[in-house]
């Protein structure tokens, strides 16, 4: 591990002090892989309703589902990578970099898109470009165009449609983290780069981007793994991917086993695709040992003229299409039906929405925490491996994450419940699966890869002597975690909790297949109203989403409005 | 981090609390109460179950549930809270029998006075409460033609004339059934070959928008569900839907021989349902005459009661002949037909 610390040796410690510390902490190991194991409970479900299939629905698979679903799969990422990328890196730079109007505006508005669920925006999309939607309408009146035919337009239900879909609203998970590296560590390194003569592009291409690629990377796999397991947007689109294949083996074609194979080598995919990612960059990490001296302003490059024009229209064209599009298309529903705005039943949802997320965010962080810091305890690859595939849930389908969920939990409440009528002569009923609970630890567990990323991000600026320092000076190891570590993570806890409220909050498929009765959130409110092809009855709720999603996303902003770190 | 960070903790706080109370619902297992899974949207159903409570007193508790329906009661097991199963598609009702979620309700008189024996499992295990045609929306401007067959879709002078959503939707996977179980698997083929090749495009949004697809000009011909257009033709708060509904004539497939193939929504009695007795009273309610004319006025839904009237709004549609096909025979084939689906790319759209 090449370290931009000087003081780096401790950052290396041999095997033999992992062993040393790991024989220090057998209650903290103890929980944490208790933990881990919980966490891990629906991933090994699914592969053990895998296992027993029989394989009988492969060849039909390999045949006729699979090379095609495949392609498009990977056709799909890769359109997404480079979309969010471009988007991503382009934006953040262009904020960090340049002054033009509206820039500090800007810096906190292309955040907005990511309160948008994929399946409101891929319908909103869908009317907006329709034929009879506003762009369409708009050509024909300019132009005089009567019918289908007489011009071309292109068609969002495809490939690239669901591309552009997706980008539109997980691009800012990019934003966010080139943005932070941009303005944090790249600067400095910056500075001497332009000392030593290196013209502005130069910079961004041979030092800054190369210096961001981890805080990249880290964005893209969010965004990959979203756009892996979404089914609302790609099945309204009519793009069939893998997890599109893996609802109709299991629904249409009754082999929930054959369903759980497809998620199985999904999972495999993006797993190899993660970890070869993080292999190919293990030479490369960059400490801050300096924290102080970034707070300084740096310097932005003015920009007048058409220039500033184009920098405005750049930065403005992602906001319009994540969250204008949607907003409008909502909007105009929810202006028919304003009376809503008053249902109990809306307010409700509302109240359950934000309590989830708020409880999901607390688990999630708590149990990232621990295992982030479990992994720098003992720093053994074995642990490494285990957080990393623990996090891995976020790139298999809701529903099939829910289900592998649902199946230990409910062996679990069925074990207590005899093991309470055998001894107690009462039942105990379902205990987790009949209550919130169960929908609160699955979207903990589908959101840890969100809280642990950001976590993890704030870790690794901070330099491996911080707490080994506290503790040669006698402190224990939690207390040197709780007193030094934790303060100075602050920033980045408060990070993924708004990032796992977020998408919380737009959560559907665990919370429609695990709640009790009565529990409704906003999400299961509107897609009540869209599985009977009546979206425009949820629009209201649909807005009631994105405004509680932006509320976090604009807390998330404030520190980055002031350039300060996340 | 935040100056007023104290502030927004307490405001944070307070609400986590509030909100904290709400995630644990008491648990509806009271006397005089009787537990829906649905797979129904609980709006729809609300008309109908304020009217049960109002006879019998019987409060109901709703869930509403789509993909694993079935495999959540399984997993429950017997603490399982569900009492009666809600459901649209023949193919979930079959599956919740086949996944022994189900139990069998056999010598109940007034459901078996009530509902016909074809819209009933033969061993009892679900009910049939309400049927749809699964019809061809056919532009007024530009389909001359008022009578049609399913086989027709696959002549080539509708070619880049018909619109449909995915081939993979549990709607049209009945009907691909319903024609394997009528042509055989062979001919059944032959004819999704044809009919992808007539695509005006790659299958996709939902029933209504194949009818906004016509009014656009995008296609002549769609697939879709009889009650839509009721809902469409009366939609007094989107009143484009209303033009969409003017732009389509509903025709019936196949009227003049083996009939239009046709859907139900049903129900089952749970297998450990804990309040047995009250899902047997929803279940002779939803039978009857009082419940069965709701369905129809309100969803546009065709009553399995035979004395029960259909909507005006349906009458005006013409006459409907069902398939006979045994529902049974369609949901046996429902595998090949999935499988069909994705043999012949139907999704990809057409070949251009």
């Amino acid at each position: 591990m090449s370290s931009f610390t000087l003081k780096a040796p401790l950052s290396q410690p041999t095997a033999s002090a992992g062993k040393t510390r790991r024989q220090r902490h057998p209650a903290a190991l103890a929980i944490t892989a208790l933990v881990a194991a919980a966490v891990l409970l629906p991933i090994l479900a699914v592969i053990v309703m895998a296992f027993s299939g029989t394989g009988a629905d492969w060849p039909h698979l390999a045949r006729y589902v699979l090379p095609q679903s495949v392609t498009t799969t990977f056709v799909l990422l890769a359109l997404v990578a480079f979309g969010s990328s471009v988007l991503g890196v382009g934006c953040a730079w262009l904020v960090v970099a340049y002054e033009f109007p509206l820039r500090r505006t800007f810096a906190w508005a292309l955040v907005l898109p990511l309160a948008v669920p994929p399946y409101l925006a891929a319908y909103a999309f869908g009317e907006f470009f329709h034929y009879v939607g506003p762009v369409q309408t708009g050509i024909r009146t300019l132009f005089g165009f009567t019918r289908p035919g007489d011009y071309w337009f292109p068609d969002i239900r495809t490939t690239a449609g669901a591309a552009i879909v997706m980008t539109s609203v997980t691009f800012p998970y990019v934003y966010l983290t080139a943005r932070v590296v941009f303005v944090m560590q790249g600067r400095n390194i910056a500075d001497v780069a332009r000392t030593l003569g290196a013209a502005p592009a130069r910079v961004f291409w041979r030092v800054l981007l190369p210096v961001a690629r981890p805080a990249i990377v880290a964005g893209v796999a969010l965004v990959l793994m979203e756009t892996v397991n979404d089914f609302g947007a790609v099945q309204y689109l009519g793009v069939r991917t893998l997890t599109l294949a893996i609802y109709s083996t299991w629904l249409n074609r009754g082999s929930l086993e054959g369903a759980a194979q497809i998620a199985v080598v999904m999972l495999f995919l993006v797993f190899i695709l993660l970890t070869a990612e993080q292999m190919a960059r293990r030479k490369q990490r960059f400490h801050s040992a300096r924290g102080t001296q970034m707070k300084a302003r740096p310097p932005r490059i003015a920009l007048s003229g058409w220039r500033a024009c184009g920098a405005f229209a750049v930065a403005l064209v992602p906001i319009l299409a994540g969250f204008g599009i949607p907003l409008a298309v909502f909007g105009r529903y929810a202006l028919n039906r304003l009376d809503q705005f008053a249902e109990p039943a809306l307010a409700e949802a509302l109240v359950t929405s934000i309590g989830t997320a708020l409880a999901t965010a607390v688990l999630a962080i708590a149990v990232a925490l621990l295992l982030l810091y479990a992994a720098r305890l003992v720093r053994t690859r074995r642990m490494v491996f285990l957080v990393r595939f623990a996090t891995i849930g976020y790139a298999m389908p809701g529903t099939i994450l829910a289900l592998g969920l649902l199946i230990s939990l409910a062996r679990f409440d069925n074990f207590i419940d005899g093991l309470a009528r055998e001894y107690m002569g009462l039942s105990t009923g379902l205990l987790l699966t009949g209550s919130a609970a169960a929908v609160v630890l699955a979207c903990a567990i589908r959101f840890l890869a969100l809280a642990e990323g950001a976590v993890q991000a704030g870790l690794e600026k901070l330099p491996p002597n911080l707490d080994e320092a506290a503790r040669s000076l006698g402190r224990s190891a939690p207390a040197s975690a709780a007193t030094i570590l934790l303060p100075l993570l602050k920033p980045a806890i408060f990070t993924a909790g708004i990032l796992v409220f977020v998408d919380t909050v737009k959560e559907l498929s665990a919370t429609i297949l695990l709640r009790p009765f009565g529990f409704n959130t906003l999400a299961t409110y509107v897609y009540e109203n869209a599985s009977r092809g009546a979206v425009e009855e949820g629009a209201m709720a649909a807005l009631f989403i994105i405004a509680t999603a932006i509320v976090p996303v604009i807390l998330l902003s404030g520190p980055l409005m002031r350039d300060r770190d996340l | 981090m935040f100056d007023t960070s104290s502030k927004l903790r307490v405001g944070l706080a307070a609400l986590s609390v509030a909100a904290g109370a709400s995630l644990f619902p008491l648990s509806a297992q009271a006397e005089g109460t009787v537990n829906i899974y649905t797979y129904r949207q609980p709006d729809l159903i609300k008309p109908l179950l304020d009217a049960f409570t109002e006879e019998t007193g019987i409060d109901t508790e709703v869930l509403f549930l789509d993909q694993g329906l079935e495999d959540r009661i399984a997993a429950e097991g017997e603490n399982s809270p569900a009492d009666v199963i809600l459901t649209v598609d023949i193919g979930r009702l079959v599956n919740a029998k086949e996944k022994g979620v189900t139990q069998p309700v056999v010598d109940n008189q007034t459901i078996n006075e009530n509902i016909p024996a074809q819209y009933r499992d033969p061993e009892g295990h679900w009910i049939g409460l309400t049927t749809r045609g699964r019809v061809i929306y056919a532009s007024k401007d530009r389909v001359e033609q008022d009578t049609i067959t399913y086989e027709e879709l696959a002549d080539p002078k509708w070619k880049g004339k018909i619109c449909m959503r995915s081939g993979q939707h549990n709607y049209n996977i009945a009907l691909f059934a319903s024609m394997i179980a009528n042509l055989g698997e062979e001919q059944a083929e032959e004819w999704m070959k044809g009919l992808k090749e007539n695509l005006a495009r790659k299958p996709g949004g939902n029933d209504r928008g194949q009818a906004q697809a016509i009014y656009a000009g995008e296609c002549d011909l769609g697939l879709g569900n009889t009650y839509y257009v009721g809902l469409m033709m009366n939609n007094d708060e989107e009143p484009e839907q209303k033009e969409w509904a003017d732009a389509i004539k509903v025709l019936f497939p196949n009227s003049e021989d083996r009939g239009t193939h046709v859907n139900i929504s049903g129900m089952a009695l749970a297998k450990h349902a804990p309040n047995k007795e009250n899902a047997l009273e929803l279940m002779e309610f939803l039978s009857s005459a009082e419940a069965q004319a709701i369905y129809a006025e309100e969803n546009y839904e065709y009553p399995v009661l035979p004395s029960a009237e259909v909507s005006e709004t349906v009458q005006s549609f013409g006459e409907i002949k069902p398939d006979t096909l045994p529902l049974a025979d369609i949901a046996a084939q429902r595998k090949a037909a999935s499988e069909m689906v994705d043999r012949v790319g139907l999704d990809d759209g057409p070949a251009s």
